[in-house]
């Protein structure tokens, strides 16, 4: 019954038990038990994107009304094992005159960025890598180590498109890390705490899951971390019609590997940290014992992430300058707004009304709830009534004639 | 020596070898990824020192903000691809006189603290960043260089707006 209940812990009694029986230390017992766990995770992240990626070309093939993988293994389940098998027996080229050390470094430096997240996401429980007490700021900094990745591959490529790949790249990550982080900081106030485990506690009523209490905010940290991935309404920063394949052009094999793993489980990621947030994680019915809590945990990630590829599938690239725009004019000032009145109003609720209670919480989310409805009415109104105004036409460049006739050479004039 | 200062001492040498690789490093982006492995360094110091949430901001405001601005301005103002050349100019040897006066004071100061043989206490207490939240907004602690910052920084976003403001 130990075992069907929480097998990872007790796996890991079983192993201490087993490592002290040896004559080790205690001491060194953990460090071997905590790099056991690091493995386990970083190598359930990576065969994990096996799956993903043939989830994920079969779901948007089946939005567009295709087929999609279909030839290797039943329903195309070992395609993707056949082209990881591919994609390592290429060839490894480094372009003349790159940076090699620094070309070498980026692909690694994008999986650990994606796979250090990991560390702290608790699947269960008792399933938790590092319960740090910071875990949303540390979330925040190790997606930095993402966006250096980036900039230098684009960098050490030697290669224009790859630059200018990284450019975009800059621009739309730290535009929309803003709204990112302003709306995880809705869930670390209304849990008054910043690990992830502890927000994921704090939501354990279906009435007390904090999307009823920031569903403005959850739409923000949905959109604004898709666009730090870099996924399909915001994939400039690998536009094919423009600059070819942005800032991995000149990687191949393995690298090329690498790096398009650390996206795919990125976006999965994401899933992840939005179900945490906003969703209550782990919590569900039967979430006493752990391998419930990680059923629950597997099932809402998973419908979060055929969210993710639904909006992949379905919508065309956004320009450059209303990406710019939607981020600095619209979702950041929003953002902005849902923060002061969340943590106005939740002052106001805490004061008077026991939060810890079933009503109390009742009371909590139904007040914040309306006052997102009041947020998500006036925006919509302000929007309607810029939209209407006639719209004053602001050109990017003057448009002007690209060749002109010499007028020496018109024999009309000589 | 227990194992944590045998990663403390790393972690130094780390630091030091990584900041003199930013100032000689013949490529401006090298020296930029090389400030990167410097503060990332620092943040290692501040985990060894259990400031856990320290060691979180350094990385997001120093590699997550800095670096990578340092990084984009390189990029733009010059020839990314083949600027090189030398990371001196005659005044070398002035900047290094200096920076030896600089270490030889750090030194005296640190040669009459008195604190070397004292215990490290057990355990940092949990509650480091509420305590900190709180001291911020407190008026009887950090409240008014905390909005003299702000203040700062709001200044410094109205002029950014103002210079690219297209009229």
């Amino acid at each position: 019954m130990g075992f069907l209940n929480d097998p990872i812990l007790f796996i890991a009694e079983w192993l201490s038990a087993l490592l002290s029986g040896w004559g080790l230390s205690d001491g060194l017992i953990n460090v071997i038990l905590t790099f056991l766990g690091v493995f386990v995770v970083a190598n359930f992240g990576m065969l994990y994107v096996i799956f993903l990626v043939w989830l994920e070309r079969k779901l948007a093939a089946r939005i567009q009304d295709r087929l999609g993988p279909n030839r290797v293994g039943p329903y195309g389940l070992f395609q993707t094992v056949a082209d990881i098998l591919k994609l390592f027996t290429k060839e490894d080229t480094t372009p003349r005159g790159a940076d090699k050390v620094v070309f070498n470094l980026a692909p690694i430096l994008a999986v650990f960025s994606v796979l250090l997240i990991w560390a702290v996401i608790p699947f269960a429980s008792t399933w938790v890598g590092t319960d740090l007490n910071v875990g949303v700021l540390y979330i925040v900094a190790v997606g930095s180590i993402g966006v250096v990745s980036t900039l230098i591959a684009g960098w050490s490529s030697n290669n224009k498109f790859a630059l200018l790949g990284a450019f975009r790249t800059v621009a739309q990550l730290v535009s929309y890390e803003v709204p990112m982080v302003l709306s995880m900081l809705v869930p670390v106030l209304l849990a008054r705490n910043m690990g992830l485990n502890a927000i994921v506690q704090a939501q354990d009523n279906w009435y007390s899951v904090f999307f009823w209490m920031a569903p403005i905010a959850t739409l923000i940290f949905f959109i604004s971390s898709i666009a730090e991935v870099g996924r399909t309404p915001f994939d400039l920063l690998e536009a094919e019609s423009e600059i070819v394949a942005g800032f991995h052009i000149e990687y191949s094999g393995a690298k090329f590997a690498m790096i398009f793993a650390a996206e795919f489980l990125h976006a999965f990621t994401i899933s992840v940290l939005t179900i945490t947030l906003f969703f209550g994680g782990w919590q569900g019915w039967g979430d006493q014992f752990p391998i419930v809590g990680w059923v629950w945990f597997m099932i809402k990630s998973m419908l979060a992430y055929f969210l993710v590829v639904w909006v992949r599938s379905t919508l065309p690239r956004i320009r450059i300058d209303h990406m710019l725009n939607y981020n600095w004019k619209f979702l950041t000032p929003l953002a902005l707004v849902v923060l002061i009145v969340t943590a106005l109003l939740d002052r106001i609720v805490a004061d008077n009304v026991d939060i810890l209670t079933s009503q109390g919480q009742i009371i909590r989310s139904a007040t914040l709830f309306a006052a997102n409805v009041v947020i998500a009415w006036v925006t919509v109104a302000l929007i309607r009534r810029r939209a209407r105004q006639r719209p004053a036409r602001v050109p990017v460049a003057q448009p002007r004639p690209v060749a002109r006739p010499p007028e020496a050479s018109t024999p009309a004039s000589s | 020596m227990t194992p944590v200062q045998v990663i403390f001492l790393l972690t130094s040498l780390l630091v030091l070898g990584t900041a003199l690789m930013v100032v000689t490093a013949p490529n401006l982006v090298r020296s930029a990824l090389w400030l990167i492995a410097t503060l990332f360094s620092v943040a290692v110091v501040f985990v060894l020192l259990e400031a856990s949430f320290l060691a979180v901001v350094q990385v997001v405001v120093y590699i997550g903000a800095i670096a990578i601005m340092f990084i984009f301005a390189v990029m733009l103002t010059r020839k990314v691809m083949q600027d090189t050349g030398p990371q001196t100019n005659s005044n070398w040897w002035l900047a290094a006189v200096f920076s030896l006066l600089l270490f030889a004071g750090l030194a005296w100061m640190l040669s009459t603290w008195g604190g070397f043989g004292a215990q490290a206490a057990a355990s940092v207490p949990e509650t480091t960043i509420v305590d900190l939240g709180q001291a911020l907004v407190s008026p009887d602690a950090y409240i008014l260089p905390f909005e003299v910052a702000s203040v700062l920084l709001l200044a410094a976003l109205i002029g950014a707006i103002v210079v690219a403001w297209d009229r």
